[in-house]
C-alpha cells in the first residue's frame, strides 16, 4: 500500500513536470507569443524591445527560461507580464469562489446523478425513464454558456422572475446567505450538464448489474427489495461512477468551470485562466496550468484509492 | 411416511415476449417429501430451471404468466405476496445456482455474504451470524473457517466457492434446498464432492433436495426418483433404478446413451440426440420429441399422456411405442447397433 501510493506520487511528479514544459513550449512557439513587444507599448522602439528581452531573460535558451518561470513560480515570486500582478496570490484570491463554486455543484451533480439514474433503471422503459432520458438528453446538449445566459435572463436580479442576484461572488466568512444566493444558479448550471451524464452512465449500470447471478442469489436467499437494491446492486454499479466524479470533480476544480465562472462573474481561478489566455499572458496561464494539473493529478491518485477501498478485486495485496 | 413439503400441480409458465407466447414450462407435476431427492433432468431449455426458479417465486415479471399451483407444507408459493415469498426464499426453500463464479457478489466477503440471510430471517445479531457462518463452513468442508469467513470470493477456488454457496443457502436450515445445475461449471472431481456433499447435508439438516441437471450421471447416485424433461412436459418419471433400468422414453435414451460408459463396447463416437430442442413458441404438433425421435410413427401425431405403461406403477411416460417392441429398439440404441445402422 504504502509502495504503491509513493509509486503514483512519483508519477503525479512527472506528469506535472511533462504539462508544465509541453505547456511553455506550445507558448513560447506560437507565432505572436513573444512578449517582449506587447509589454514595451505601442510607441515602443527596438531599443526599448530589447531591454525588455533582457530584463526578463527572453534571450535565453528556452530551457533556461522555463527553469527560471518555474522557480520563481514556486517561490511565489512570478507576475504577470501584462498586470505585473503576482500569479500565486491572484490564484489564491480566486480560489474560495472556484472551490465554492465546484464543491457545491460537485454536491448536487453526484447527488442528482444518482437519483435520476437510480430512478430511471428502476422503472426502465415505463414512462417516468422515457421523460428522464429526455430531459438528461436536453441536460448534457445544452452548452453552458448559453444555458447561464439563459437563466440569469429568467431568474437574475431586474428580470422577469428578479429571485437571485445577478453575478458576482460574496464571501462565505462575509455572509453565508449571500453567498448562497449568489452561488445557486451558477451551481446549478454548472450541474445540468453532469447529472444528465452521470444519469444515463448510473442507469446502463444499474440495469447490467440487476442482471448478475449474484443479485438473483441476493433474492433467493430472501433480502427485501431495497436491501437487494442498495447493497447488491446500487453498490456495485456506483463504482465506475465513482472514478467519473474524481476525474470531472478534479477537472472543474483545476479551472474548467471557466464558462460558468465567466458567465456569473464570480472571478475565480477559471476566469483568471480565460483572462490570461485571451491576453497571452505566459506567467499566469503556467500557473494555472500547474494548479490545474496538480488537482487533476492528485485526484486520480484518491480515486485510485477508492476504487481499491470499493472493489475488492483490485486491491493490491 | 415422511412429510410431503412440496406438491407442484400443472404448473404452467409462460413468458410473453416480442416473438410470442414462450411456454416455457407447460403442465409439470411432482411432489417432494423430507428427506427426499428429486432430480430433475432435461437438456438447457426444457424448461427446469424455470420451474426451480418459479418454486421461489424467482421468475414473478410483468411479462411473466402463471397457471396451476405450487404448494410448500400446502401454501400456494404462486399466490403469495412479496413479504410471504421473502419469508420463504432463503428460510425454508433456498437455491444454489449453476455458476458459483458470478453467484456471489464480488465486494462483499463470503461471511457477510452467508450472514445476511441468518441476520434477516433469524433476527440475529452481527456477531452471533459470523459465528454461525463459520460453523457453516466448517460443515461444508473449509478449511480454516474462521479466517476464511473473511475472505472475499476471488480468493476462493470455484470448488469453494460452492461450498460455500451451498453453505449460504443452508444458512437458515431450510426444508428444500434447491440445486440448479450446482456442478456444471466444477471440474469433474469436484463435482463428485459436491454431489456428495449435497447428499451428506441433507441428512444433517433433514431436508429435502431437488437436483436440477442436464446430466443423468450426477443424479444417478443421489436421487430417489427422477422427473425427465422436455420441450416445458414432463416426459418420463420414475424411481431412479427403474429410469436407469428400464428406461421408457426415446429421448430419456438419448440422455442415457450420451454418457461414456466403460461397461459397454467401445463405440466410434458418443451418441448424441440429433436436432435441437423445439421452439417454445410454436411446438410441434402430438409428441414434442417426435421430430427428433428415431423410433417416430403414425401415431405420434397425436399428444400422448403422461401414464404408466408399464408393470411398475410408478413409472410413467409418454411414448407411443408398445412396452415390448421399445425394449428391443432400446437394447439396440444403447448398444449404439442403431448409430451403425
Amino acid at each position: 500500500m504504502v509502495t504503491f501510493i509513493i509509486r503514483r506520487l512519483i508519477g503525479a511528479f512527472l506528469v506535472l513536470v511533462a504539462v508544465s514544459f509541453i505547456t511553455y513550449l506550445i507558448f513560447v512557439k506560437i507565432p505572436g507569443g513573444d512578449p517582449a513587444p506587447r509589454i514595451a507599448g505601442r510607441t515602443a522602439t527596438d531599443a526599448n524591445i530589447a531591454d525588455i528581452r533582457q530584463k526578463l531573460h527572453l534571450n535565453d535558451p528556452f530551457y533556461s527560461q522555463y527553469w527560471a518561470m518555474m522557480q520563481s513560480l514556486f517561490s511565489g515570486s512570478l507576475k504577470s507580464y501584462s498586470s505585473q500582478l503576482n500569479v500565486v496570490s491572484e490564484i489564491k484570491r480566486g480560489i474560495p469562489a472556484t472551490f465554492s463554486l465546484c464543491i457545491g455543484a460537485g454536491i448536487i451533480w453526484l447527488g442528482f446523478g444518482i437519483l435520476v439514474g437510480v430512478i430511471s433503471a428502476v422503472t426502465a422503459g415505463r414512462w417516468s425513464d422515457r421523460v428522464i432520458t429526455v430531459l438528461a438528453l436536453i441536460g448534457i446538449s445544452m452548452p453552458v454558456f448559453w444555458l447561464g445566459l439563459i437563466v440569469r435572463y429568467l431568474f437574475a436580479e431586474q428580470h422577469p422572475f428578479s429571485w437571485f442576484p445577478d453575478g458576482e461572488y460574496v464571501a462565505l466568512t462575509s455572509n453565508p446567505w449571500q453567498w448562497f444566493l449568489h452561488l445557486l444558479m451558477p451551481w446549478l448550471v454548472l450541474a445540468v450538464l453532469f447529472i444528465g451524464f452521470y444519469g444515463r452512465v448510473l442507469r446502463s449500470n444499474i440495469l447490467d448489474t440487476i442482471n448478475e447471478d449474484y443479485v438473483r442469489t441476493a433474492k433467493a436467499k430472501g433480502l427485501p427489495p431495497r436491501r437487494v437494491l442498495v447493497k447488491h446492486v446500487l453498490r456495485n454499479s456506483l463504482i465506475p461512477i465513482v472514478t467519473l466524479f474524481g476525474l470531472d470533480f478534479a477537472a472543474v476544480i483545476g479551472g474548467s468551470a471557466i464558462l460558468t465562472e465567466t458567465v456569473f462573474d464570480l472571478k475565480g481561478v477559471g476566469q483568471y485562466a480565460a483572462d490570461s489566455v485571451q491576453s497571452l499572458d505566459l506567467p499566469p496561464i503556467m500557473g494555472v496550468t500547474i494548479y490545474a494539473t496538480f488537482f487533476i493529478v492528485i485526484f486520480s491518485v484518491v480515486v485510485d484509492l477508492l476504487y481499491a477501498w470499493l472493489d475488492p478485486r483490485i486491491r493490491p495485496t | 411416511m415422511p412429510e410431503r413439503l412440496i406438491e407442484v400441480e400443472n404448473l404452467k409458465v409462460q413468458f410473453a415476449t416480442e416473438d410470442g407466447l414462450v411456454k416455457a414450462v407447460d403442465g409439470v407435476s411432482f411432489e417432494l417429501s423430507r428427506g427426499q431427492v428429486l432430480g430433475i433432468v432435461g437438456e438447457s431449455g426444457s424448461g427446469k430451471s424455470v420451474t426451480a426458479m418459479t418454486l421461489l417465486g424467482l421468475t414473478r415479471d410483468r411479462n411473466t404468466r402463471f397457471e396451476g399451483a405450487v404448494r410448500y407444507k400446502g401454501r400456494n408459493v404462486l399466490e403469495m405476496d412479496e413479504e410471504e415469498l421473502q419469508e420463504v426464499r432463503g428460510n425454508e426453500m433456498s437455491m444454489i445456482f449453476q455458476d458459483p463464479m458470478t453467484s456471489l457478489n464480488p465486494v462483499y466477503t463470503i461471511g457477510d455474504q452467508i450472514r445476511e440471510a441468518i441476520q434477516i430471517h433469524q433476527r440475529a445479531d452481527k456477531r452471533t451470524a459470523r459465528k454461525r457462518a463459520i460453523e457453516l463452513l466448517q460443515q461444508v468442508g473449509i478449511p480454516n473457517a474462521d479466517s476464511r469467513v473473511d475472505n472475499y470470493p476471488h480468493e476462493f477456488s470455484g470448488g469453494m466457492r460452492q461450498r460455500a454457496m451451498i453453505a449460504m443457502a443452508l444458512a437458515c436450515n431450510p426444508d428444500v434446498l434447491i440445486a440448479d445445475e450446482p456442478t456444471t461449471a466444477l471440474d469433474v472431481t469436484i463435482q463428485a464432492q459436491i454431489i456428495e456433499l449435497i447428499d451428506r447435508l441433507k441428512d444433517e439438516f433433514n431436508s429435502a433436495v431437488i437436483l436440477i441437471t442436464h446430466d443423468l450421471g450426477v443424479v444417478a447416485e443421489i436421487a430417489d426418483e427422477i422427473v425427465v424433461m422436455y420441450a416445458g412436459r414432463v416426459v418420463e418419471r420414475a424411481d431412479t433404478r427403474a429410469l436407469f433400468y428400464d428406461p421408457q422414453m426415446p429421448y430419456t435414451w438419448g440422455l442415457l446413451g450420451s454418457i461414456p460408459r466403460l461397461d459397454r463396447p467401445k463405440q466410434e463416437r458418443l451418441h448424441s440426440i440429433k436436432g435441437t430442442p423445439p421452439s417454445l413458441i410454436r411446438t410441434p404438433a402430438g409428441c414434442k420429441f417426435r421430430p427428433r425421435c428415431p423410433h417416430a410413427f403414425d401415431k405420434c401425431m397425436e399428444e400422448p399422456d403422461l401414464v404408466n405403461r408399464v408393470e411398475d406403477p410408478h413409472h410413467l411416460d409418454r411414448c407411443w411405442l408398445g412396452v415390448n417392441e421399445k425394449r428391443k429398439l432400446r437394447e439396440a440404441t444403447l448398444a449404439g447397433e442403431e448409430e451403425a445402422a
